[in-house]
């Protein structure tokens, strides 16, 4: 029976401590240890997104990323964008624009948007369209989410203002 | 063969309606931005333990033994299955594939293989342990002997005299007749209508070309998945992402032959479907593992398991001849049809069929349609299934006669388009149809008159047809002391379709969509109701929210009656608000009389079952813009525009996310997608990098066209709206291929190699 | 009387005959008098008692989930047709 690592790590903003086998990935990790249930596998290989998440500072495929990799570092999950004040903008704009039809992307594709938007406030369609292609969707053609992400770095920045 | 005056309306359905045609958030909106939504795979019940599945790596072989024991020591390993294991199958053994069995033999055979493996992915044995990465080490230590055979993996070949024959005991089906043909066609069908040689003698120009489609994946981005709880008290409960329960349950009792009410199937989020998740695949397996371990166990397939282990939509072998006058009239068509079934017979060459000539009025036609088996994965339906091929052979047929008459080809089709009263080459006659309205919507879009400058660059349009479907649906509804209701249904709800069927009830009681609580329930709960398939929820389940809506209105009109003591006659419901036709004084919201139930006779419920027809069949057109770079024949989409008629748009923003969806996915089609297969049989793209669908830096906006030609069968006019989108695209694209630099493709996908191909042939 | 329409490759049956009138209120009695006519055509399309599971059968246009019980009307239209789907391929419901 492999041995377990102790991994201590920060998984929205909250410490957590799991134990995991060295082979196991973060987004095993997350979905089976945690119970953090809302990255999804969808090819397990790193090509379609649907587990990203944030890992110090930088949205990672966690199925790409070891669960032993998770110590010490700041992990942001779909779990942690809303807040107890309410959804994200960026949430708030997918469910107004209908950009998500089966959902299975679309944490994956929140956390990719929040990781443009906060450090870009107001990309053109195209550095949109780029920053999104390593997440898949196979429901909407792309076209909503697009709108959307459009939609809430406008709403972003009214915040601001 | 028209015999109605034909007035084409494309200004759209004129009445107006409250809650039908607005833009509320779904209302399971919430859960499934935050993460919070359950789907197939984050079910957790106590005891949890998991599956993994031992699959063919041969095409085409016998089995000669498997052990298993190794595997059964494995330490952790819990138990093991193989075909043994499910009733009436012996390993190594004939299987009965006789009459009136054929179909049952053929589910347990896909499930997991006993005398042959058929395709490289056909699941072999299954193995649970608490730990999956030890079952997935289990599986290395089972044996299989396996005695090569060669195998077959294109129609043309199959259907050839000395092909490999899969399926010994299959003989030829002609509609209803068993003939003693014994090799790897399972059905052949004809369908004929006035005279064919007559036709192509009426005209001046006729086209006849041969297309070869590849094998093509649904793509959806969530796995397969099964959770399965065999109950000390022998109820079985599934927790699995499917298009169908109903149909689960129904299979998997069918498969491990025990009653349907033992089985209880919970549908959970399910993430993309597209058709490749109604057929049965491991939930027998499961099923049999937690039997066996005393466990749930949880069987959740690999990308490369979902692209081998699955039913793709066939690659095909078509022909079709079409012939017009110089005046611009179809006078003949003839379609040739040979579809990949896969593994065991069942392909949509009769759905293609039906829509191959279906957007025109063509007086002589002959389609003859063959479903073949071939050593790849049992298809499954994909997206208005078998449309798409069939469509792609003949709008590019279609375009070139328009070319050869120097016909506008919005236009061509305008004059051959089919319409109310006339017969589809199947001699089924259309109902109120909104083709000509579609085709009016594009030629009217600013699209098509933009200019489009620069070299190889052009545009291209095509249509296409499906036929839609219904089914047997089911819906109760609750009303609650605040004015609000609960509405039960049992459609697995893949793309918003809690929204658009809790609208249609809203709009019937006066309430706001925000007003309706939407729960899919599960089999135990609900009367039987077909799968999320054949563009049918927003149809048939929306059709029994309505008359279940009808229901309580009644209900609640004679009860506004009993309070007001007066006739339910006089009472009448209006925008919200009960009244008496008689007493203007007497008026009570719906929420002032939902307070009041409980203590005025009890509970209010309504409720509506049946099988609802009056299916509205849908057509859709696009127009295409590509650019085609002359060194690397990559294609690349400048510009797509997508027109549907929808017959009533409940939500729009999801009629638009459907037809924007479904467009994409026949982008992906028409210029990359395919399965590649060695000469082995062995599928060496199984994975997203190389099965490389659409991502968004791929594609421009999709625009869209809603057209509204009401469906007379529905109460609000809706058409199934999910499917047809996906079917004009390749066509259109190799349309506009032409277009912009001369050439013309026969073959899908018209991938960059595909299109140097061509214009090398063209050199 | 209701046509109805013969399959191209059932025609054998009928003497080459596309189309054949028959009496009938329900799909059930016209298949019955079709076979009066033309022995044989029922074990074509039924199996038991009811149509075989790859055969549909449209009245007046739409394919019906009712298959034998479907009423005729004196001058429906009935064609019998390849079922699409069906079994456990299904992505149409019918």
């Amino acid at each position: 029976m492999p041995s377990k690592t102790h991994v201590q790590t920060t998984i929205n903003g909250e410490q957590v401590d799991f134990l995991c086998e060295p082979r196991q990935s973060l987004l095993e990790c997350l979905r089976d240890i945690v119970g953090l249930t809302g990255s999804k596998e969808g090819c397990n290989d790193g090509n379609c997104g649907a587990c990203t998440v944030m890992f110090d500072g930088r949205i990672v495929t966690s199925c790409l990323v070891l669960g032993v990799e998770a110590e010490g570092k700041e992990i942001t999950t779909i779990e942690g964008i809303a807040s107890p004040a309410g959804l994200h903008p960026i949430q708030q704009a997918f469910l107004e624009d209908a950009a998500l039809q089966c959902g299975i992307c679309t944490p994956g594709f929140i956390v990719a948007a929040k990781a443009l938007l906060d450090q870009e406030p107001d990309p053109s369609e195209q550095r949109i369209r780029g920053w999104l292609a390593n997440n898949l969707c196979r429901c909407t053609g792309y076209d909503k989410i697009v709108r959307a992400v459009q939609h809430a770095a406008t709403s972003m920045q009214e915040t601001r203002a | 063969m028209t015999t109605t005056e034909y007035e084409p309306n494309i200004v759209l359905s004129t009445t107006e309606y409250d809650v039908v045609g607005t833009r509320p958030i779904r209302p399971d909106g919430a859960d499934k931005v935050t993460g919070r939504a359950l789907y197939g795979a984050d079910v957790n019940p106590t005891g949890l333990i998991h599956g993994k599945i031992l699959r063919s790596p041969h095409a085409h072989a016998r089995i000669k033994s498997i052990d298993t024991s190794k595997a059964e020591a494995h330490p952790g390993v819990l138990a093991v299955v193989t075909a043994e294991d499910l009733p009436g199958t012996k390993l190594g053994g004939t299987v009965d594939y006789g009459e009136g069995k054929q179909d049952l033999a053929y589910l347990r055979g896909n499930v997991m293989a006993g005398d042959k493996v058929l395709y490289a992915g056909h699941a072999v044995a299954g193995v649970a342990a608490a730990n999956p990465h030890v079952a997935e080490e289990a599986l290395g230590l089972i044996e299989v002997e396996y005695e090569l055979l060669p195998p077959v993996l294109k129609a043309p070949d199959s259907m050839g005299g000395g092909a490999p024959v899969l399926l010994e005991h299959l003989r030829t089906e002609e509609l209803g007749e068993r003939t003693d043909r014994a090799g790897n066609i399972a059905t052949h069908f004809r369908h004929t209508l006035g005279d064919l040689e007559e036709g192509f003698k009426d005209a001046d120009v006729v086209v006849e070309r041969e297309f070869n489609t590849q094998t093509v994946h649904q793509g959806y981005i969530e796995p397969q998945n099964v959770t399965a709880l065999w109950n000390n008290d022998g109820r079985l409960h599934i927790w699995t992402s499917s298009q169908g329960p109903f149909e689960v349950r129904g299979a998997v009792a069918s498969a491990l032959d025990i009653p349907v009410s033992q089985v209880k199937v919970t549908p959970m989020e399910i993430g993309g479907g597209f058709g490749g998740k109604f057929p049965l695949y491991h939930d027998p397996i499961a099923a049999l593992l937690s039997k066996k371990s005393g466990h749930p166990v949880k069987i959740v397939m690999t990308r490369k398991e979902v692209f081998e282990g699955t039913g793709p939509t066939p690659g095909s072998n078509m022909k079709i001849k079409m012939g017009a006058t110089s005046n611009g009239k179809i006078t003949a068509a003839h379609a040739y049809l040979a579809f990949e079934a896969g593994a065991f017979p069942g392909s949509p060459v009769g759905a293609a069929a039906m829509c191959v000539f279906a957007p025109y009025d063509i007086s002589n036609a002959v389609i003859d349609g063959y479903d073949v088996l071939v050593n790849k994965p049992k298809s499954a339906a994909y997206r208005a299934p078998g449309a798409t091929q069939a469509a792609f052979a003949a709008e590019t047929v279609v375009d070139e006669l328009a070319g050869k008459l120097g016909i506008d080809p919005i236009e061509f089709r305008l004059m051959n388009a089919a319409k109310e009263g006339a017969r589809r080459a199947d001699g089924v006659v259309h109902p109120r149809i909104g083709l000509v309205e579609t085709l009016v919507a594009l030629r009217d879009h600013p699209h098509w008159k933009a200019p489009l400058e620069g070299p190889n660059r052009g545009r291209g349009v095509a249509v296409g047809y499906w036929v839609n479907g219904s089914g047997p649906s089911a819906c109760t509804i609750s009303v609650n002391a605040d004015g609000t209701i609960n509405l039960t249904e049992g459609s697995a709800d893949i793309g918003g379709t809690r929204a658009s069927v809790s609208m249609q009830a809203a709009e019937v009681l006066g309430i706001r969509a925000e007003d309706v609580r939407p729960t899919v329930t599960d089999t135990d709960n609900i009367g039987y109701t077909s799968g999320t398939g054949g563009s049918s929820v927003t149809f048939k389940t929306g059709r029994t929210a309505h008359d279940a809506a009808q229901n309580v209105k009644e209900q609640m009109i004679a009860r506004a009656a009993t309070i007001w003591e007066i006739s339910p006659d006089t009472v009448e419901l209006d925008k919200g608000v009960f009244h008496s036709r008689t007493d203007p004084e007497l008026k009570m919201t719906f929420s002032e009389l939902a307070e009041q139930l409980n203590d005025t006779g009890g509970p209010i419920m309504g409720r509506s079952a049946f099988s609802p027809t009056g299916v509205g069949a849908a057509y859709a057109g696009c127009i295409a813009d590509v650019e085609v770079d002359p060194d690397t024949g990559k294609v690349d989409v400048l510009r797509f525009t997508i027109a549907q008629d929808a017959g009533k748009a409940i939500h729009p923003s999801y009629v638009e996310g459907q037809m924007q969806g479904g467009a994409v996915q026949g982008i992906g089609w028409g210029l990359n997608e395919e399965y590649f297969y060695n000469t082995a049989g062995e599928l060496t793209n199984g994975s997203f990098l190389d099965y490389r669908m659409p991502t968004s830096l791929d594609l421009p906006m999709i625009d869209t066209v809603i057209v509204e030609v009401p469906n007379p069968g529905h109460p609000f006019g809706v058409r199934g709206v999910g499917e047809v989108n996906i079917v004009p695209p390749p066509p259109a694209l190799a349309n506009a291929i032409h277009a912009a630099v001369g050439v013309r493709m026969y073959q899908l996908p018209m991938n960059p190699a595909a299109v140097m191909e061509a214009l090398r042939q063209q050199k | 009387m209701a046509t109805v329409f013969i399959p191209a490759l059932m025609q054998n049956l009928t003497g080459s005959r596309q189309t054949v009138e028959v009496e009938g209120s329900t799909v059930r009695q016209i298949v019955e008098n079709l076979d009066k006519a033309y022995p044989g055509i029922k074990d074509r399309l039924v199996e038991g008692n009811r149509l075989k599971s790859n055969i549909s059968v449209a009245v007046d246009g739409e394919v019906t989930p009712l298959g034998m019980l479907e009423r005729v009307g004196e001058s429906s239209e009935v064609h019998f047709l390849p079922a699409i789907g069906g079994g456990s391929c299904a992505g149409v419901p019918y």
